[in-house]
């Protein structure tokens, strides 16, 4: 490396970036630092990540039941699903979504409402955002609302350990959950409006909305094609869980005298979930992992972001890539630890 | 007769008559929302507004609810009934798909069959409101070879017919020449292919024109990438695997961080890698092709996988086969190539399978180092002048190819599971 006259260093991160992203969820602009940057494009890839995971997973959820399904047309409607999503390639997808699909849509000026207030087009999808005065009050009523469902919980599981008595644990949760934040409302000064997206004339012919939060058609394109790829292995997942649990521990339940809703919540759902968890925290690691994708239709993720732009300004190829990799090495060692630990706890103790 | 019919318990005493009212019932919904679809004629205009969308769904729910009368004697009905008409919601989802389908039919054939064009050779042939497939039949050739230059086509063919057929050679050994089967696919038939498509693909010598890889591209590079990281990643992931369950703790712990490693890491970033940092580690003066340098990664990283996948084989094997192997004085390398590995190997063909179509599947990340395969050479003909806006058609071509390879490829390996399943 010497003879070739690269110096190695990670003094570059102090320094100001002088890049423009287009999209972030931080303040950041060109006078920044590159570590700034940094996060900036973490972020990006945090968010894309999160919104696609809980995507897929209540359309995997749906799938794998629906395969399960006694139904002969939704059977198989799940099943050609996920055979059609499963072996197009991801990077096919996402051109798919960008550059055909969501090109097709209109254009701000001829955009019609969704809902009423939000609009699809072809620059993005606009949706109101939330004004909050005292949001702070809001936010610690709901997480007083938390802790009191777990206190409830556990108060709940040594009466039922104790004196053998149940009480809905579920009912009073969701009542504590909506009413301490509605209480916050009326008593505690919170207030919350919503900025509604308006059409601009920028110029004679182009448009633009104001107002609002704008979600760029390139996040878009990356979540629809994250989520429906993902789903595919989810859907396995689930219906490989649900039929792991054999057919003979519900009938020996229902013998015992649960009724069909604790044989659910008691007995199969422990048993499903145990077989669905891992696998899925698989898919969900693949799947922020697969968000890289995004720098092919310039999403600003952690790969664009620093291993693209601040790569080609700086040159430091070495340090870079390896704190892109590591970056992304910690994020699924964490998981996988996690993970580790999660089955030991819930894994059949066996003699 | 009519009149002691019940409205909400269909029953068997009148099962003519429920079994045709609900026939006719569903043919009604089903009529109004074909002719609505194809024909684009409003049955029930006269409906006032919502009443009109929900009238087919309505109709449809009532003939089904009538036709089901459980144990009818009449076997198509029970079939049916059984099938896609348990209960009301049931009965719901069925009618919904069905919609769905009808509504959705005319205009994706119309946009794909009927209204498209494939004749002619420029975008003008392109006046329809349908697809273009013209645009596909022009770029065809570069879809398939990418750059590489079009009287030199045949090379490219000759090199896969070759290939293919060096692969089948296994079918046809002879019985005493096929302990040498493993040794032949590991080690000789790689060489042979390498040599092949060096020589004939790459050119240089024997009167062959050198044409440089740059120019690859298309299909063709997809099938070449795929094809070594598959023949290169397998057995290294089989000694990773093996190195993972040593009883040397250098070689456990190697493979622990290299299979650790390699699966945290996006491919991309793997890419990135392989073409930005990777040659400051080389000599000045040695140079590495960037197709060899992306299949090498490429392997690298799926040889994780893989790894990963062997591993779980041969966790799942039960510890009396190791004894008893051992207790015939079989040595490491005898015990695992004769007992432990044919039987760990023979319960990994699904994850396996899965592992090599997520390969397939990556293949066209080399488009960011930039090799221009299928997703590439899409990339670039949409960009050309004279065919703008045709990404639509572009992708579904790309996407149906993909499609059929991978979905051939897991259906192969439903048949080589169900071949080597063996009672345990």
């Amino acid at each position: 490396m010497d003879n070739r006259g690269i110096d190695f260093g990670f003094g570059f991160l102090s320094q100001e970036s002088s890049f423009d992203v287009q999209f972030s969820l931080i303040e950041y602009s060109g006078s920044d630092s590159y570590a700034r940057a940094f996060l900036v494009g973490l972020l990006n890839t945090l968010l894309v990540s999160f919104i696609s995971i809980i995507i897929c997973t209540i359309l995997g959820v749906i799938i794998g039941v629906a395969r399960l399904s006694s139904n002969y047309l939704i059977k198989n409607s799940a099943a050609w699903y996920v055979e059609f999503f499963r072996n197009i390639p991801l990077l096919l997808q996402i051109f798919f979504w960008y550059y055909a699909a969501l090109r097709a849509l209109p254009m701000p000026e001829k955009a019609n409402a969704w809902f009423g207030v939000t609009y699809m087009t072809v620059k993005g999808y606009y949706i109101p955002a939330m004004v909050w005065e005292n949001l702070n009050v809001f936010l610690y009523c709901g997480l007083a609302a938390i802790i009191a469902i777990i206190v409830l919980r556990n108060y709940a599981n040594k009466l039922r350990d104790i004196q053998g008595k149940q009480i809905p644990v579920l009912f009073y949760s969701a009542s504590l959950l909506i009413v301490l934040p509605l209480l916050s409302f009326l008593i505690g000064g919170v207030s919350l409006e919503f900025e509604i997206p308006e059409l601009k004339k920028l110029s004679k012919i182009s448009y633009i909305y104001e107002g609002g939060i704008s979600l760029p058609p390139e996040l878009i394109a990356l979540v629809l094609a994250l989520s429906l790829y993902t789903s595919t292995f989810v859907a396995e997942c689930v219906r490989a869980g649900i039929e792991g649990v054999s057919k003979g521990q519900k009938e020996a339940a229902a013998s015992v005298g649960l009724t069909p809703n604790q044989v659910l919540k008691l007995v199969i759902m422990p048993q499903a979930l145990r077989i669905i968890i891992p696998p899925t925290t698989n898919q969900y690691l693949n799947l922020t992992k697969n968000s890289s994708l995004a720098a092919a239709i310039a999403y600003p993720d952690l790969v664009l972001v620093f291993a693209g732009t601040a790569l080609m300004q700086t040159g430091k190829a070495i340090e870079i890539v390896s704190i892109t990799m590591l970056t992304y090495l910690t994020i699924s060692l964490t998981i996988a630890a996690i993970m580790n630990w999660y089955n030991k706890k819930i894994e059949i103790k066996e003699k | 007769m009519i009149q002691t019919i019940n409205f909400l318990k269909p029953n068997r005493d009148n099962i003519k008559n429920y079994s045709i009212i609900g026939t006719f019932l569903v043919l009604v919904s089903l009529i109004d929302v074909i002719s609505n679809a194809f024909l684009k004629i409003n049955l029930t205009s006269f409906l006032p507004g919502s009443l009109t969308t929900l009238f087919p769904l309505i109709i449809g729910l009532i003939g089904l609810n009538m036709m089901r009368i459980d144990y009818s004697g009449n076997k198509k009905l029970d079939l049916l009934n059984k099938n896609i008409n348990t209960n009301n919601f049931n009965a719901l989802l069925t009618l919904l798909i069905l919609f769905s389908i009808i509504k959705a039919l005319p205009q994706s054939l119309s946009w794909m069959i009927f209204d498209a064009t494939i004749s002619g050779d420029s975008k003008d042939a392109c006046t329809g409101t349908g697809a273009c497939w013209t645009y596909i039949k022009v770029w065809f050739r570069r879809f398939m070879y990418g750059m590489y230059p079009n009287e030199f086509h045949w090379r490219i063919n000759t090199a896969f017919i070759l290939v293919i057929a060096l692969g089948f050679v296994g079918y046809f050994m002879k019985e005493n020449l096929k302990k040498y089967l493993a040794l032949y696919y590991v080690i000789i038939y790689p060489v042979i292919a390498y040599l092949v498509i060096y020589y004939l693909i790459s050119g240089g010598s024997f009167g062959l024109q050198w044409v440089e890889t740059g120019a690859w591209g298309g299909l063709s590079l997809t099938f070449i990438v795929s094809f070594f990281c598959l023949i290169f990643c397998f057995p290294l992931g089989m000694i990773f695997a093996l190195g993972r369950r040593s009883n040397l703790p250098a070689i456990k712990y190697i493979s622990i961080c290299y299979i650790e490693f390699w699966r945290g890491v996006p491919l991309i970033t793997v890419l990135f890698m392989s073409s930005v940092m990777f040659p400051m580690f080389l000599p000045e003066d040695f140079f590495m092709d960037k197709l060899v340098r992306v299949i090498i990664a490429i392997t690298l990283f799926e040889a994780a996988y893989c790894a990963e996948v062997i591993r779980g084989g041969l966790q799942s094997l039960p510890r009396g086969q190791y004894d008893a192997a051992k207790s015939l004085g079989m040595g490491y390398w005898k015990m695992h190539i004769f007992v432990i590995l044919p039987q760990a190997l023979k319960l990994v063909i699904p994850g396996i399978a899965n592992t090599f179509l997520a390969l397939v599947k990556d293949t066209p990340l080399i488009f960011v180092v930039g090799l221009a395969e299928l997703a590439g050479m899409l990339a670039l003909a949409k960009t050309n002048p004279k065919w703008l806006g045709f990404a639509m058609e572009g992708y579904i071509f790309a996407s149906i190819i993909f499609w059929i390879i991978c979905y051939a490829m897991s259906k192969y390996s439903y048949n080589l599971e169900a071949k080597y399943k063996t009672e345990r």
